[in-house]
């Protein structure tokens, strides 16, 4: 043992901290505990902490013993918290590696949605990672990203993950299960592995893959099983029952000219939909009356979905009644489809006639809540129509072991029951809360003689497993996965595990008894094996770039089998429910971040809730109003919800949203909601007739954040269609009064000039899907508080960007309008002129600024804001943080006490770290270097920030356009934020 | 001294109560009737009812401000985009109960009203009151109450002065100015009276306490010179007040930009809906304190008459505020404007505007009828009425307006909490504390003016 004592006399840290290093778990403790008895250390103790030691009985009390310890390790630097992972890690840009405090590193890495990968790049300060941002050079998603990902940090950070591992609910440590499984498992390779079971969701991982096929190997008998509630099933099987086989399918948006999209919400529930949205948009996209030229988008489906509100046109219709039109759209194509008369029938001729008017140049394109036959349908249609192999490629499936996870689940639930499972280990899921009712998943459950589950919460299914295992967060985490197109990105981590997570590599490795390799050694290893021809260099880039190049799944030509699938048997009830994935939690796995709960939901806006959406008609017909709990039974089972009526709702369809009545969620997300899983099941995976609905008399209070969705004729949101603004591009100035001219005023007009830099925000509402991305990036980048369910039903949101929801139309089938509304940063600003103290001011480049330490808090300033962007701290929503959710803030950006007004700065910090850049380089800031959180994140570039004194810049193009408007200009407010309207490009054979 | 005997009342020839005094009435009677009042030992059961009532609420408001500064304003129902509630509703209502005293003080003595006397100090005293607990607010209602002196021009080391152009820093000076100019003139006025108390005082307290307070007054030739002339130009001071401050307040709405605020007629609107409500809190005073106190013949029914038909006329000059901001509404053609006054009638808060239409229109224009003007049970509920409907107007106007402003997508309905009623409550009975302190401790009724009505009988049936 080496010396504890330096010649010097103070204490050898440094071989306390290598004797440390190695120890875990009770080791630790127990190296901790012969350190603590040496007379060195007690030295140390003395002269260090003099009054802490006199408590140093001689019989010492173990609790006084570690508290001095912890002091005294803590600051002699022995602290837990590691603040640069061991292992080397490559940021995305800037050099050098060494940290300087006060400016970001930026990595390059990969979240998972829906079990594909999203490149995105992660900023990090003082080693920890606080804010996400795409990847605009991963050649799939090309810089978007999507409200889970923005949420991530939130995750991550969150202080109800699981802190350790848990055995029978009482704490243990990684060391015990690892002896636990090194005991057990020599015993199950005895019998080759039969008990063993390993349930995973959809794996993209080429490195886990690779694990879980030596374990199968290993263990030849044992059995790996796949499941995740929002199964891709019917996409797959459809494609099997197409082409034969599995196949993935690449859809080029960029190319389509028209779209079909049946039941299919893919700007958003899609793995690829972050690419979907950026080239949807940019074939959506009309900046030059002269060359405008529009794609055109049909959408049917049951429920309103955001690829359904900027369709041209839709129809609501029953997700039954889809199937019968997809058949009537092949008959129609020339496909023997089995199909009748359906009551739509114009209308598919209408969509078909543009369909064959486009060949080649067209996407049709069904949802995973389709059955297998319509995706199988529209395959053939695609093929007929010539659009496979131009608009639409054809690769190996990306999984690289695709299953139907409903039969894979079933399989395993039916080895469960038999007794057969002598091990089971769940790498994430939570199949005892999400595996469909009929199947009796829990109960199979019990008869495991061994169940594991590695997962980021102890949830309802960790509840019933001997070992829990922490989950390290992907941002924690050494591995890898595959994006929809197959591009293989490395994922590296941004932070030493929290709460000491495992990564799924590492309890693998503990099965097949690798001895103690890190995640880093796996993923490395497997890579290794590539056969790349400069490893270091590939691997250093790859992390560098934040993708593997060249790793995309080559295109493979397949031919449909030409036989078009048996209908699928109708029954005819009278109400249709459906499941969905929630546009905010998705499947529930994300309920305890409170940003996703504190989201509105595109339409109804509602928050901290689910509820049961019914159209207008049938709340007419069974006299619902909002919040009415009605009892709904599927199948046997019953559900109470509340209900909401949704304009655009099929009219005997109603719609649930997953994921919500979690029991054990975290502090956030218990017990909100209404879980919409328990009238799933095997014959309804996705909803089907036979619904019964019954209202109770009973009442639930729902919040939203907006309760209003009519423009009241006012000039907030302008709308039009293509051929009018073709006509005459400057067609939606025509009957409006002008904004007042500058020089209309008493004062000097010509005051002022904003001579230096001059920022403007231009939004396109043409493209805006209504995704809510930019919401929550605001609220990560700029420390914006949650409030809470009631906080929000009185009206105290805190977001400072929100997209507002507008109808059109019709209650049943209206038009649907996105707008995101920033601060519009007014040059005659009407907060301005009232705040008493001068809290909000102007600066030299434009922007309204929010001074925090001077406001007083009078709220003058909101009531004159025309546009209510303004958000006060009615209460102290930043009180209780725990250390961890403080890890989350954004430390450029100050943290707002209670009684002080915020609003939308323009990010003006992310313009104040580019102007000090530029001016140490001594040069103009260029386009494009400054990107606000909101435009960074949209993943269809619908927000533009610039200088609109820097004719070049993309902002000054935006504003030229005859089609851009200010909101309510003529209140002669002149904002900085401007929007381009929104025209639709309906097909002149059908009624608007 | 003679008792006042029980005289018919005289009536003017055009119809009206002619005395502003019983007759019968000596310099002795005047003085005892009213110094008796705050030197007796024990003042009448009713006081002590009204002040322990007064005082509760006063607690309550106590407790409803502690909560308010530990937890914040979000204890009341404001919200984006209602961020006004009950405070400033209440703030508008205090200070335009507080003009009747200005008015009654320095206008009708500019213009020569002798009927004034009687209630000149109860009003005043009540203004000073009323702009208290207006005062209380305006900084209650601020996010960080905390660091409210930033509001104050003062000479700070960044040079960070106010935000000058604000209606919110011109209220600062408004408020300010008025409290301070109505406290000087009350106390001017008071002075000879504290003198009389002294000297009348047998307890060694209250000659010790209206001692000091009565600043050495010995009623010399050159003291009542000095305090005339001090007491006229702070009338002519206060006068302009009358007609500034709440001005200045409604600049808060019309300065602004939100439909239902942004409206030219207010200040005249509001000044009148003042001088309409102060009286109206006045004549809910005097009514029955007069009867408990025995003051009929200091306080006659030439006074309430006179007092009814100020708020006849003010009622038809707010009516008239009501009438043209329909007009306007619908004359402007803005859709905004349209709205708003649509809204204002049929929305959801449409109950109060009607409530208040009946409140603040129709039932004043009883007080047309003499019966009812002389009848003081009735006016004293005419009265009532009013009060309630210039707080229901400033409801409308702060609440209503923001509810329902520009952009459709944040309207949003504003619920008043328990807070936000305790607060109301409470600033009530701070008020009805601080009058019935008033009435035990100081005279209610200018003592000195009234023998000046003794001297000059003519002036008395003016």
């Amino acid at each position: 043992m080496p010396p504890l004592m330096k010649t010097s006399g103070a204490l050898n840290l440094e071989s306390i901290r290598t004797r440390l290093a190695g120890a875990r778990g009770r080791a630790y403790w127990r190296c901790l505990d012969e350190v603590a008895e040496t007379p060195e250390f007690q030295d140390f103790l003395h002269r260090e902490f003099p009054a802490g030691a006199s408590e140093w009985p001689d019989g010492f009390s173990r609790r006084g013993f570690l508290q001095i310890m912890a002091a005294s390790f803590a600051l002699a630097g022995l602290g837990a918290c590691v603040k640069q992972p061991l292992e080397k890690i490559v940021p995305y840009v800037r050099q050098p590696v060494e940290l300087t405090p006060g400016k970001p590193l930026y990595f390059a890495t990969a979240l998972n949605f829906g079990g594909y990968a999203q490149g995105v790049i992660a900023t990090s300060h003082e080693g920890r990672p606080t804010k996400i941002e795409g990847n605009p050079s991963h050649p799939l998603t090309h810089g978007g990203t999507n409200v889970f990902l923005q949420a991530a940090i939130l995750d991550l950070y969150d202080p109800d993950r699981a802190h350790a591992v848990l055995r029978a609910g009482q704490p243990s440590d990684w060391e015990t299960f690892v002896s636990a499984m090194s005991e057990a498992m020599p015993g199950h390779q005895a019998k080759g592995g039969a008990g063993i079971r390993i349930l995973t969701e959809t794996v993209t991982s080429p490195t886990l893959h690779r694990q879980l096929r030596d374990l199968l190997v290993k263990y030849p008998a044992a059995k790996w099983h796949q499941w995740e509630p929002l199964t891709r099933d019917s996409v797959r099987e459809g494609a099997r029952l197409a082409f034969g086989g599995f196949v993935d399918l690449q859809y080029a948006f960029e190319k389509a000219e028209v779209i079909l999209a049946l039941d299919a919400d893919f700007l958003f529930t899609h793995p690829a939909s972050l690419r979907f949205a950026r080239d949807f948009a940019a074939r959506r996209r009309v900046q030059d009356a002269s060359s405008a030229k529009m794609n055109r988008l049909y959408v049917i489906e049951p429920t309103p979905s955001m690829t359904g509100s900027v369709a041209d046109h839709r129809l609501p219709v029953s997700a039954q009644e889809v199937e019968d039109m997809a058949r009537a759209l092949a008959q129609q194509l020339g496909i023997a489809a089995e199909s009748g008369p359906t009551s739509h029938d114009p209308w598919i001729a209408a969509v078909a006639r543009d369909l064959q008017a486009h060949r080649g140049a067209g996407i049709v394109i069904a949802g995973e809540a389709q059955p297998p036959a319509v995706h199988a349908l529209a395959h053939l249609i695609n093929a007929q129509l010539g659009n496979l192999g131009a608009t639409i490629t054809s690769t190996a499936p990306i999984e690289p072991a695709p299953v139907n996870q409903v039969t894979s689940l079933r399989e395993l639930i039916a080895d469960m029951q038999a007794g057969s499972v002598e091990l089971l280990l769940m790498i994430e899921g939570n199949p005892v809360f999400t595996a469909p009712a009929d199947l009796g998943f829990t109960e199979a459950l019990a008869r495991v003689k061994t169940r594991v589950r590695l997962g980021s919460d102890e949830n309802e299914t960790s509840r019933h497993c001997h070992w829990h295992l922490p989950a390290a967060h992907a941002l924690e985490s050494w591995s890898d996965a595959r994006a929809a197109d197959g591009t293989v990105t490395l994922i590296q981590p941004l932070i030493e595990p929290l709460f000491q997570g495992k990564t799924p590599h590492e309890v693998i490795d503990a099965l097949t008894q690798q001895p103690g390799r890190e995640s880093y050694d796996i993923v490395r290893a497997y890579w290794q094996g590539q056969g790349w021809t400069d490893f270091e260099t590939q691997w250093r880039s790859a992390l560098n770039d934040g993708f593997v190049p060249n790793t995309a799944a080559p295109s493979r030509a397949v031919k449909p089998a030409g036989i078009p699938p048996p209908k699928t048997p109708h029954t005819h009830g009278k109400l249709e429910i459906n499941f969905r994935a929630d546009p905010t939690i998705w499947d529930g796995r994300f309920v305890n971040n409170a940003w996703l709960q504190e989201l509105g939901k595109p339409f109804s806006k509602l928050v901290w809730d689910n509820a049961a959406l019914v159209s207008p008609a049938l709340a007419q017909r069974e006299k619902l109003s909002n919040g009415d709990i009605v009892e709904l039974k599927f199948h046997g089972r019953t559900l109470r919800a509340p209900v909401w009526i949704t304009a655009g709702q099929a009219e005997n369809s109603v719609t649930v949203h997953v994921g919500y009545g979690r029991q054990r969620a975290g502090r956030v997300g218990t017990g909100v909601g209404f879980n919409a899983f328990a009238l799933r099941d095997t014959n309804g995976l996705w909803g089907g007739d036979g619904l019964e609905l019954r209202r109770t008399g009973d009442v639930h209070s729902l919040a939203s954040t907006q309760q209003h969705h009519s423009v009241e004729g006012r000039d907030i949101f302008r709308a039009g269609t293509l051929a009018e603004f073709a006509a005459n591009p400057h067609f939606l100035n025509a009957d409006r009064e002008p904004p007042p001219s500058p020089e209309d005023t008493l004062y000097n007009s010509g005051e002022f000039k904003y001579a230096g830099y001059k920022w403007g925000l231009s939004i396109d509402l043409n493209v805006c899907i209504g995704c809510n991305a930019c919401t929550i990036a605001c609220q990560a980048e700029n420390n914006i508080p949650v409030v809470g369910k009631e906080q929000v039903g009185k009206g105290r949101e805190m977001q400072w960007i929100r997209v507002d929801g507008y109808y059109r139309g019709p209650l049943d089938n209206p038009e649907m309008h996105h707008q995101p509304v920033p601060c519009m940063h007014c040059e005659n600003a009407p907060c301005e002129l009232v705040c008493p103290v001068g809290a909000t001011v102007h600066d030299s480049e434009g922007l309204n600024v929010q001074v925090y330490n001077r406001c007083i808090g009078t709220r003058y300033c909101s009531n004159n804001c025309p546009y209510k962007v303004r958000r006060f701290n009615f209460l102290e929503f930043n009180a209780g943080m725990t250390p961890v959710q403080k890890m989350a803030k954004n430390p450029d950006v100050t943290v707002r006490s209670r009684g002080v007004m915020e609003k939308c700065t323009y990010c003006t910090q992310r313009i104040n770290a580019v102007r000090i850049v530029a001016e140490i380089e001594n040069r103009k800031i260029r386009d494009g270097e400054i990107v606000t959180a909101c435009q960074a994140a949209c993943p269809t570039e619908a927000i533009v920030f610039g200088d609109l004194n820097d004719p070049s810049s993309r902002v000054v193009k935006l504003k030229a356009q005859p089609l851009d408007y200010l909101m309510i200009g003529e209140l002669n407010t002149r904002p900085r934020t401007s929007y381009l309207a929104k025209l639709r490009n309906p097909n002149p054979e059908l009624p608007s | 001294m003679s008792e006042p005997r029980d005289e018919p009342i005289a009536v003017t020839p055009l119809g009206y109560p002619g005395r502003l005094l019983a007759p019968g009435q000596t310099y002795e009677s005047v003085t005892e009737s009213i110094a008796a009042i705050p030197l007796s030992n024990r003042p009448p059961r009713a006081w002590y009812i009204g002040f322990s009532l007064g005082f509760l609420f006063f607690m309550v408001l106590l407790m409803s401000v502690t909560w308010l500064f530990a937890r914040g304003v979000g204890i009341w129902g404001i919200n984006i985009p209602v961020a006004w509630g009950f405070a400033i509703v209440n703030f508008v209502w205090w200070i335009g109960i507080g003009h009747a005293g200005t008015f009654i003080s320095a206008i009708l003595l500019l213009l020569f009203q002798q009927w004034r006397t009687a209630i000149n100090r109860f009003s005043e005293a009540m203004t000073l009151f009323a702009v208290a607990c207006a005062g209380m607010f305006p900084l209650l209602h601020l996010g960080r109450p905390w660091v409210f002196w930033w509001i104050l021009p003062y000479p700070d080391t960044m040079g960070l002065w106010p935000q000058f152009r604000s209606p919110l820093v011109w209220d600062v000076f408004a408020v300010s100015t008025y409290f301070t100019v109505s406290l000087l003139f009350w106390f001017l006025g008071l002075v000879p009276d504290l003198a009389t108390l002294r000297d009348r005082a047998q307890r060694p307290w209250q000659k010790m306490f209206y001692g000091v307070i009565a600043l050495g007054w010995r009623g010399s030739a050159a003291h009542w010179q000095r305090q005339q002339s001090a007491y006229l130009l702070l009338a002519g001071l206060a006068t302009p007040l009358v007609l500034s401050v709440h001005s200045v307040v409604s600049f808060d709405f019309s300065v602004a930009i939100v439909p239902g605020w942004h409206s030219t007629i207010f200040p005249p609107y509001f000044v009148a809906g003042a001088i309409f409500s102060g009286f109206a809190m006045v004549l809910n005073i005097v009514i029955p304190v007069r009867k408990i106190y025995k003051l009929e013949g200091l306080i006659t029914a030439r006074h309430l008459n006179n007092m009814a038909n100020i708020m006849l006329v003010t009622g038809q000059i707010v009516a008239y505020g009501y009438l043209i901001e329909a007009f306007m509404a619908w004359y402007s053609g803005d859709i905004f404007e349209e709205f708003m006054m649509h809204n204002r009638a049929f929305g959801p808060y449409g109950w109060t505007f009607w409530l208040l239409l009946l409140f603040n229109c129709v039932f004043p224009q009883l007080l047309w009828s003499r019966k009812i003007r002389t009848n003081t049970l009735l006016l004293f509920l005419v009265a009532l009425s009013i009060n309630i409907g210039m707080w229901l107007e400033r409801f409308v106007i702060v609440i209503t307006s923001l509810a329902h402003d520009f952009v459709p997508s944040s309207w949003h309905m504003y619920y008043p909490t328990f807070w936000d009623w305790a607060t109301f409550a409470g600033s009530i009975g701070l008020f009805f504390t601080l009058q019935f302190l008033f009435m035990r401790f100081l005279p209610m009724i200018s003592i000195s003016e009234t023998r000046e009505l003794v001297a000059e009988p003519e002036k008395a049936s003016a």
